[in-house]
């Protein structure tokens, strides 16, 4: 086994940042598109800014669905961003709907436009938002928001948010236009944020610095 | 919340500054200003290359793909961007998104096919504005060299319409003085457009930003002198290179507009002001 971790390239998103805040928290990465180097790593990371639909065929034509499932399912440790996040689920109704790799059960859905009074509400949801805890005392241990408090503000940048039926797997939530949607998971090996850890500072560094002890097996 | 967003004006190796866009004065190396404000807890960063359009010149990919490997919040990125490929260059190298002026104003379709190729929320929609003697504002290219004849406000509308994520609206009148925001023309430009607006353009003490933010219905603020004569009378700051004018930092000059202030004291102050800004520090072992 390789002794980095591999970024995933299918097009789409700023790989060299997450690259960058890998490289601070002294993980190696490799950026690649095949699906070979994805079974040679020790961990993966599934970045992406963009449409679902479009993703999904970039992934599904250079065979790294297939490979994403199996090695998921193998146990490797895995982190989803923003996009990445929402490619885990059963489907997306943007511009769709659009099967996803069916990692985590739900869907992904469109923002609300309107807040609770009707009045309309900017999209996409752009800047820093707290993440909170649900139950709002502390972060999952487990998750790589260990060191964090509830209510830190991560940046964010989408126009749709998932929503798993298995409420078990949230480990935080963020308010927009009224609702509160899933902002980031944990489900065994795999863990996403809707946020961008790598562009939300300090703190967000430390968030892939939890994520690289995970992958050395460190915690 | 508000985006507090240090912007940084770069011509060759040096940081600089001007008054209404004129008579550049070096300030000190970008890195270090940048890589300061980082750890002070800007939301964003804004680098400007200012002599891009004057010279033909493109010389911030390097100087983006440096900085991109330590500070990890959104970089803005822009200053002669004139092609899809130079978009496509400048994200490549580890910009988040790009400010587009002059060759926007030349051609509007620019707006529309970077927003379909790279997305709406790359694309920032820069706009220095000018007032007239009329009391209208009129659209500047070329680093504030250029009148387009072309309305501010009206040119904000279509640029958003077009596609542009957000806008980032300077007063060329203001910028460099101190003097406070142009806060007719920043709300005027919120109310036309349903895009989030950065202002832009004047900011000499805490209070001119907490004005903004409280009146301007605008959800980001780019600041530069506030910021940089706070650092440079803290720090010792060093001169980053030969060229441009170095006169100013050299013989000791005071900025005595300004009461200039570093991000934390900014903060601190938007916040008792009832302004909501990001804390940074909160709890991380």
């Amino acid at each position: 086994m390789s002794s980095s971790v591999a970024i995933v390239d299918y097009g789409m998103g700023n790989l060299l940042s997450v690259a960058n805040a890998l490289e601070r928290v002294g993980l190696g990465a490799r950026i690649t598109s095949e699906a070979a180097d994805l079974h040679r790593a020790r961990g993966i990371v599934l970045p992406g800014v963009g449409a679902f639909g479009v993703a999904m065929e970039a992934l599904n034509a250079r065979g790294l669905s297939d490979a994403l499932r199996e090695r998921i399912r193998a146990g490797v440790p895995f982190f989803g961003v923003c996009l990445g996040m929402q490619l885990l689920f059963d489907s997306s109704e943007e511009f769709g709907p659009h099967r996803g790799l069916g990692i985590v059960k739900g869907s992904v859905r469109r923002l609300p436009v309107t807040d609770p009074q009707g009045a309309s509400i900017k999209v996409p949801h752009l800047g820093w938002s707290p993440i909170v805890a649900p139950g709002g005392a502390a972060f999952n241990p487990r998750s790589p928001l260990v060191s964090l408090s509830t209510g830190t503000r991560m940046y964010f940048v989408h126009s749709y948010f998932c929503d798993p039926i298995d409420r078990g797997v949230v480990v935080s939530t963020t308010r927009f236009g009224g609702m509160d949607f899933c902002s980031s998971l944990l489900q065994d090996n795999v863990f996403a944020t809707q946020f961008h850890p790598e562009k939300s500072a300090e703190t967000g560094v430390s968030v892939y610095r939890q994520w690289a002890r995970h992958v050395k097996g460190e915690r | 919340m508000l985006r507090v967003i240090p912007r940084l004006d770069i011509k060759g190796p040096d940081l600089v500054k001007g008054v209404q866009m004129e008579g550049l004065r070096v300030l000190g190396s970008p890195e270090e200003f940048a890589d300061r404000y980082y750890r002070e807890g800007a939301d964003e960063l804004l680098y400007m290359d200012v002599v891009a359009s004057l010279y033909n010149r493109n010389g911030l990919v390097e100087f983006v793909r440096r900085v991109s490997k330590k500070i990890f919040v959104p970089l803005i990125v822009g200053g002669g961007v004139r092609t899809i490929e130079d978009i496509r260059t400048l994200l490549r190298s580890g910009a988040d998104k790009v400010a587009i002026n002059t060759a926007a104003v030349h051609n509007e379709e620019f707006v529309r096919v970077a927003a379909q190729t790279f997305g709406s929320s790359t694309v920032v929609a820069s706009i220095e504005a000018a007032r007239r003697p009329d009391g209208t504002y009129e659209a500047f290219t070329d680093n504030g060299r250029e009148g387009s004849g072309k309305n501010a406000l009206a040119w904000a509308e279509r640029a958003a319409t077009l596609g542009a994520g957000e806008i980032l609206v300077t007063s060329i009148d203001r910028e460099g003085t101190g003097t406070g925001f142009d806060l007719e023309l920043v709300r005027a430009v919120a109310d036309r457009v349903s895009v989030p607006v950065i202002a832009g353009g004047g900011a000499g003490s805490v209070e001119h930003v907490v004005d903004v933010a409280k009146e301007g219905r605008v959800e980001g603020v780019a600041l530069a002198s506030l910021l940089h004569y706070d650092l440079i009378r803290r720090e010792n700051v060093e001169s980053g290179g030969a060229a441009g004018n170095t006169q100013f930092l050299k013989s000791g000059g005071r900025f005595t507009q300004f009461a200039a202030a570093g991000l934390r004291e900014l903060k601190e102050g938007l916040e008792s002001h009832g302004v909501v800004c990001r804390r940074y520090g909160v709890s991380v072992q």
